[in-house]
């Protein structure tokens, strides 16, 4: 009952119903009048944040084996739990832009390849210490170690050196980067008394919550931290709580049932009737993460370019939005950048087109099926998705073959090793980012088996051009290459998909990450 | 007590203790076969071959198997099951509370499900082929026929989400007070009940029901004892031994097969630590619960075996 008042009452306070259906429909339920006019008042008084109470979310994404340490964060509950009680140097704001957190200000030589980070002062760790610029140089030191075994090594081992003097930290790239700030807001870079190195796993930060309660796979407590330097910002509630809840049913029935306050990864085709829950709001929105089937360039018969040109054309994107994400996502174009990446241009959409399909098919001189290896890990519909693209490609007269990998082992047996897959990319916050983890000729990830010495070369010109209109004409050519010759299937761009529950108010949209970009927690209060 | 019995138990002890050994042999070995090593499960994409070999020796799998094994055998036996390779965490004290929780949600819902489930068969063997009988009979084997997520799914829909009054998710943790504990438990103690239940009440009434054709329960009848007095007191102490036979493996099931019902609930118990390790290749996690659960299940049965043993007087006397 209460359900269905706070429901009514939250129509009122959207114009949907009138304040004289509200007090007859209130009354229907047998409540008193001047209860439901109460009611009403709090539903329209929409001001700011509400200080106290505990905030809960529900998430799947976290493990047993999870750490404390931030250079072994990976899932989703480490990072949505990191952002609570870490503090950043920089950091992403919702629009894209650079927001500065612990860095004051960050300035860059003419060739990009010097960089000095001025430290702000007056921001406290959780043990009463104040941050200094020795602790965020440790901080970058440790990443940069190859036995810290940090997520975020990749970068950080384009740093020369690292100098802490004063107020300052300089740092020398080895190679121009225009970028550098952007990589300095990866999600392990959480600032730490002397860098972590003493003990990584301690989970002393500077964010708004300590930590109170680490069980790590089963929940992780924040006690809101009295002298956060940003207090009328961030950390409303006197306590989090993230419960992980790694099966999608059981998250879903904690947040109708109340237990938690918001969930992540509400799947796409159940969100049609989350959204009929009285008191439940989707909050969905796009960002850079994709959906992908993945070609290796150098394998036969992917080492034809018609070949691939033919199964890129042979694909239904628009069928495969609707029918396995239900529209919640937008179309891809078979390069991994979309508008939620800075210097983005748009390039003319492929469409799905039988006859030229077939004709570049029978120009590479192929024969016989394809294999296609999916599984349900690969990404949520994985398995649907390569029935859709069986199909689809049948009509152009392709023949693909599908094979249904087992989930346990995918990411080490198939993805990366097979010739032909499906997979997804959780995407980057930059282009150089995204291009260097997966496209550059000497990438690990380079799941595609894109090899261009010219494509290597534009990359590292446009790292190093600190003029963005050259920058973004640079990008466009990069992301025409791709498209027209590369090993990359990308027919949709997914959206994050979280849900929250009655009384949770503050929710930001931010297109860099789930939950808010990880702050979800800090960010909302729940109204009195 | 004579001493026939005593050997006879005695026997079935070293029979477990033997039963135990030979299942550690196979847990080791099944996780030798596995493919793959250890060392590059543990590194992963960025292993480099020094990188290999150094881990390799300090993990000492440049031994030879059996080495290896007694090795892992000489620590079980003093109380070091190892570190988790994954976490780095000393797997004793992260399984301690892990094994109290499932403990915990085992022992609760044994004390609902074994007395209801003697009680229901005792009262189908009174109104055997009548309709309370049937009716019993049809829902317990409904239950146990629904595979264990559908019924958790059904009682989570029902009382979490409709009427709101369990919660959705069980998870238990330190400085929870009994009574919370208990209304966190209680959906997936629910579910476990439903699915034990049928297999120990068919059971009770099967037994009851052939000792029931016996000359001695129409002798008590001729005498005029009323239907439950002649259940009581002639039948079930008759009968009993079946009955513990299946109620043990029954709690051996409770504790060991309730991986699915701790997933949907997410209640941090040993069978999601398990599903968690073992997604992550973590072998001496899965080595450690393996033998956990293996030892749970053969000394349940050894009970039963004895308790059977000690209820039958043909066994207890033997000719």
């Amino acid at each position: 009952m209460t359900n269905e008042l706070d429901y009514l009452s939250r129509r009122v306070a959207a114009g949907k119903l009138s304040r004289r259906d509200f007090l007859g429909r209130a009354a229907a339920l047998g409540v008193t009048a001047p209860f439901a006019n109460s009611l009403l008042s709090s539903a329209a008084r929409a001001a700011g944040p509400v200080k106290g109470g505990t905030l809960k979310a529900g998430l799947v994404g976290g493990e047993s084996t999870n750490s404390l340490d931030p250079a072994l964060m990976m899932t989703q509950v480490p990072f949505a739990f990191g952002k609570c009680w870490g503090e950043m140097i920089v950091e992403l704001s919702p629009d894209g832009k650079l927001e500065n957190r612990i860095a004051e200000e960050i300035g860059a030589s003419d060739d990009a390849k010097t960089w000095t980070l001025k430290i702000r002062d007056g921001i406290e760790f959780h043990n009463g210490k104040t941050v200094t610029a020795e602790d965020v140089a440790a901080t970058l030191e440790r990443h940069s170690d190859e036995k810290s075994k940090s997520g975020a090594l990749g970068y950080m081992k384009g740093i020369e050196t690292i100098k802490a003097s004063g107020k300052e930290v300089v740092l020398t790239l080895k190679e121009p980067n225009a970028d550098l700030p952007y990589l300095l807001s990866d999600y392990h870079l959480i600032v730490q008394p002397n860098g972590g190195k003493d003990k990584p796993d301690a989970g002393i930060g500077a964010g708004p919550y300590k930590v109170k309660v680490n069980e790590p796979g089963v929940r992780h407590v924040g006690e809101r931290f009295a002298n956060y330097w940003q207090g009328d910002k961030m950390g409303h509630a006197d306590q989090i709580e993230v419960v992980v809840i790694n099966d999608a049913t059981a998250r879903t029935a904690a947040l109708q049932g109340g237990q938690v306050n918001m969930i992540n990864r509400v799947e796409p085709k159940i969100v049609d009737l989350i959204k009929r829950v009285p008191g439940v709001t989707i909050r969905n929105h796009s960002g850079p993460g994709h959906y992908v089937f993945i070609m290796h360039c150098n394998t036969a018969p992917f080492d034809n370019n018609d070949l691939r040109m033919a199964l890129k054309l042979a694909i239904d994107r628009e069928e495969m939005l609707n029918k396995v994400l239900r529209g919640y996502g937008s179309l891809g174009n078979d390069f991994p950048i979309n508008a939620s990446y800075p210097l983005f241009t748009e390039i003319e959409q492929r469409k799905y087109d039988p006859d030229k399909a077939k004709f570049h098919y029978k120009k590479s001189g192929h024969d016989g099926s394809i294999l296609l290896r999916t599984s349900d890990v690969a990404f949520p519909g994985a398995v649907d998705a390569a029935q859709l693209y069986q199909q689809s490609a049948a009509k152009a007269g392709i023949k693909l073959e599908i094979k249904r990998e087992p989930g346990d082992g995918y990411w080490n047996e198939v993805w990366n090793k097979q010739p032909f897959c499906a997979s997804y990319w959780g995407g980057r916050s930059t282009q150089d980012q995204m291009y260097s983890t997966a496209y550059l000729s000497s990438a690990d990830w380079n799941d595609t088996r894109f090899k261009r010495p010219d494509f290597d070369k534009m990359v590292l010109a446009a790292r190093a051009e600190l003029d963005e209109a050259k920058r973004k004409a640079i990008y466009h050519d990069m992301a025409v290459m791709v498209r027209d010759e590369g090993g990359l299937i990308l027919p949709m761009f997914n959206q994050f998909i979280d849900a929250t529950g009655p009384k949770v108010a503050g929710w930001v949209d931010d297109p860099h990450q789930e939950l808010s970009n990880g702050y979800a927690l800090a960010k909302c209060w729940l109204e009195a | 007590m004579s001493s026939p019995i005593v050997k006879l138990v005695a026997q079935r002890i070293a029979l477990g203790i033997l039963l135990l050994l030979a299942v550690s042999v196979l847990i080791f070995a099944g996780t030798q076969i596995l493919p793959g090593d250890v060392a590059q499960a543990i590194l992963g994409q960025s292993a480099t071959p020094e990188s290999l070999a150094n881990l390799r020796e300090q993990l000492g799998l440049n031994q030879p198997a059996y080495i290896r094994y007694f090795h892992w055998l000489g620590g079980v036996l003093t109380g070091d099951l190892g570190t988790a390779m994954s976490s780095g965490q000393d797997i004793a004290t992260s399984i301690k509370e892990r094994l109290w929780n499932t403990l915990f949600l085992a022992f609760w819902a044994a004390i609902v499900a074994i007395p209801l489930a003697i009680i229901l068969g005792l009262i189908a063997v009174r109104y055997r082929n009548g309709w309370v009988d049937k009716l019993i009979s049809g829902v317990a084997l409904a239950s146990t026929s629904f595979p264990e997520f559908f019924i958790g799914y059904l009682l989570v829909f029902y009382f979490a989400v409709q009427h709101q009054w369990f919660p959705a998710i069980s998870t238990v943790y330190e400085g929870m007070s009994l009574g919370e504990r208990l209304q966190a438990i209680a959906l997936p103690a629910a579910a476990l009940t439903l699915v034990v239940l049928a297999h120990m009440m068919r059971m009770t009434r099967a037994a009851i029901l052939n000792v029931m054709q016996s000359a001695y329960v129409e002798t008590a009848e001729l005498k005029g004892l009323s239907a439950f007095a002649v259940i009581r007191k002639h039948a079930f102490p008759n009968a009993i031994a079946p009955i513990i036979n299946v109620v043990m493996l029954n709690l051996a099931y409770l504790v060991v097969g309730v991986v699915v019902v701790e997933v949907i609930f997410v209640y941090p118990g040993m069978g999601q630590y398990l599903v968690d390790h073992v997604t992550k290749r973590d072998v001496p996690v899965v080595q450690a619960v393996g033998l956990i659960f293996a030892a749970v299940y053969i000394s349940l049965n050894i009970i039963a075996d004895i308790a059977a043993i000690v209820a039958n007087p043909r066994l207890r006397h033997p000719k």
